[in-house]
């Protein structure tokens, strides 16, 4: 199955779940304040993933490395061989 | 095994307009070889270029000798890294595969540890683990780097936390399974190797990278390559 079937699978699951006890006929609705918190799920969820989303992604922006040390080592690197291509006959 | 049993490596430098670099990483990569006593090639894979890049590729030729340095051109409209690939395979008598962009390299001898020491079939470089990184970028380009890396993580799970590297050491039996099953473009057909190898079963080790910014010149990431980086992640949502 794609990712995206996975998905579409998953979330039809949940909300099957989640439509069958929320807009129930009132015979087989669970009890009131259960029904409060069931109804805003969703977006409650929504936010909350929006929140975990920021929260991860500034945190690796923050922590991204800075590699100083590897780009000095390059331009050494280009330098040495240059020289030794030079020498060796090359014609840049 | 190849031929004699030691393990040969095999590196693809497709090039278009590289007659800049192209010594450098030839050289880095000669040398790296050399010190850490690994048998190579290096198969440069030219589209066809009108600044010289065959020429040089020639002299590198006669410098390093033409057992290790194998040029071979094609001249395609459509080129992208895949044909380049398939073209270089061919031609590749190794029994690893090192695939790799001409313009930067990395501590090559890294990735041969790690491949030792998991007897992985996949060596992936990461800007974002241990301590991998990037040197030179803004703020900006970090910040869509991480964002587009997190809703890649997300959508597709691949098991590997850089997809977009330009560095990778392969099995040749595995990317060429590899190359068959996918059908991707540029490099979302790097990501698409990636998230095929893991649902194929393939071992990925991961090996930190720095990236430092192409050697001459820099590397655009305007909104066209925002708007077809999402393009591709949405098709490989859908397809794989």
């Amino acid at each position: 199955m794609t990712k995206l079937g996975q998905w579409l699978c998953g979330l039809a699951l949940l909300g099957s779940a989640w439509a069958a006890l929320a807009l129930a006929p009132p015979g087989l609705r669970p009890p009131a304040p259960y029904r409060q918190a069931l109804l805003p799920l969703p977006v409650y969820l929504l936010v909350a993933f929006g929140c975990y989303s920021l929260a991860t992604v500034g945190y690796r922006l923050a922590t991204f490395n800075d590699c100083e040390e590897a780009a000095a080592e390059l331009q050494e690197h280009i330098s040495a061989a240059r020289a030794d291509l030079r020498q060796r006959g090359l014609r840049f | 095994m190849a031929a004699g049993g030691a393990d040969k490596f095999s590196v693809l430098l497709p090039t278009y307009n590289e007659r800049e670099n192209l010594p450098l990483v030839v050289w880095l990569l000669a040398r790296t070889f050399r010190e850490s006593g690994n048998n190579f090639e290096i198969i440069i894979i030219d589209d066809g270029s009108p600044d010289g890049t065959q020429e040089i590729a020639e002299q590198l030729e006669k410098i390093y000798g033409s057992d290790k340095i194998v040029m071979r051109e094609i001249i395609s409209v459509l080129f992208s890294s895949g044909t380049a690939y398939i073209h270089g395979m061919k031609h590749a008598t190794g029994n690893f595969i090192v695939i790799m962009d001409a313009d930067l390299s990395h501590h090559v001898s890294l990735y041969f540890r790690k491949q030792k020491e998991g007897n992985f079939d996949i060596v992936s470089g990461t800007r974002y683990k241990g301590n991998g990184g990037v040197y030179g970028w803004d703020l900006k380009r970090k910040l869509i780097s991480r964002g587009a890396n997190f809703i890649t993580q997300v959508l597709l799970r691949p098991g590997a936390s850089d997809l977009t590297g330009s560095f990778r050491l392969y099995r040749k039996e595995v990317l060429q399974k590899l190359m068959e099953k996918c059908v991707s473009k540029g490099y979302v057909f790097q990501m698409e190797m990636i998230v095929r190898a893991r649902q194929l079963g393939y071992t990925i080790g991961e090996v930190p990278i720095s990236f430092v910014d192409r050697v001459y010149g820099e590397s655009k990431l305007g909104g066209n390559e925002i708007v077809s980086f999402l393009k591709g992640l949405l098709t490989l949502f859908a397809t794989t």
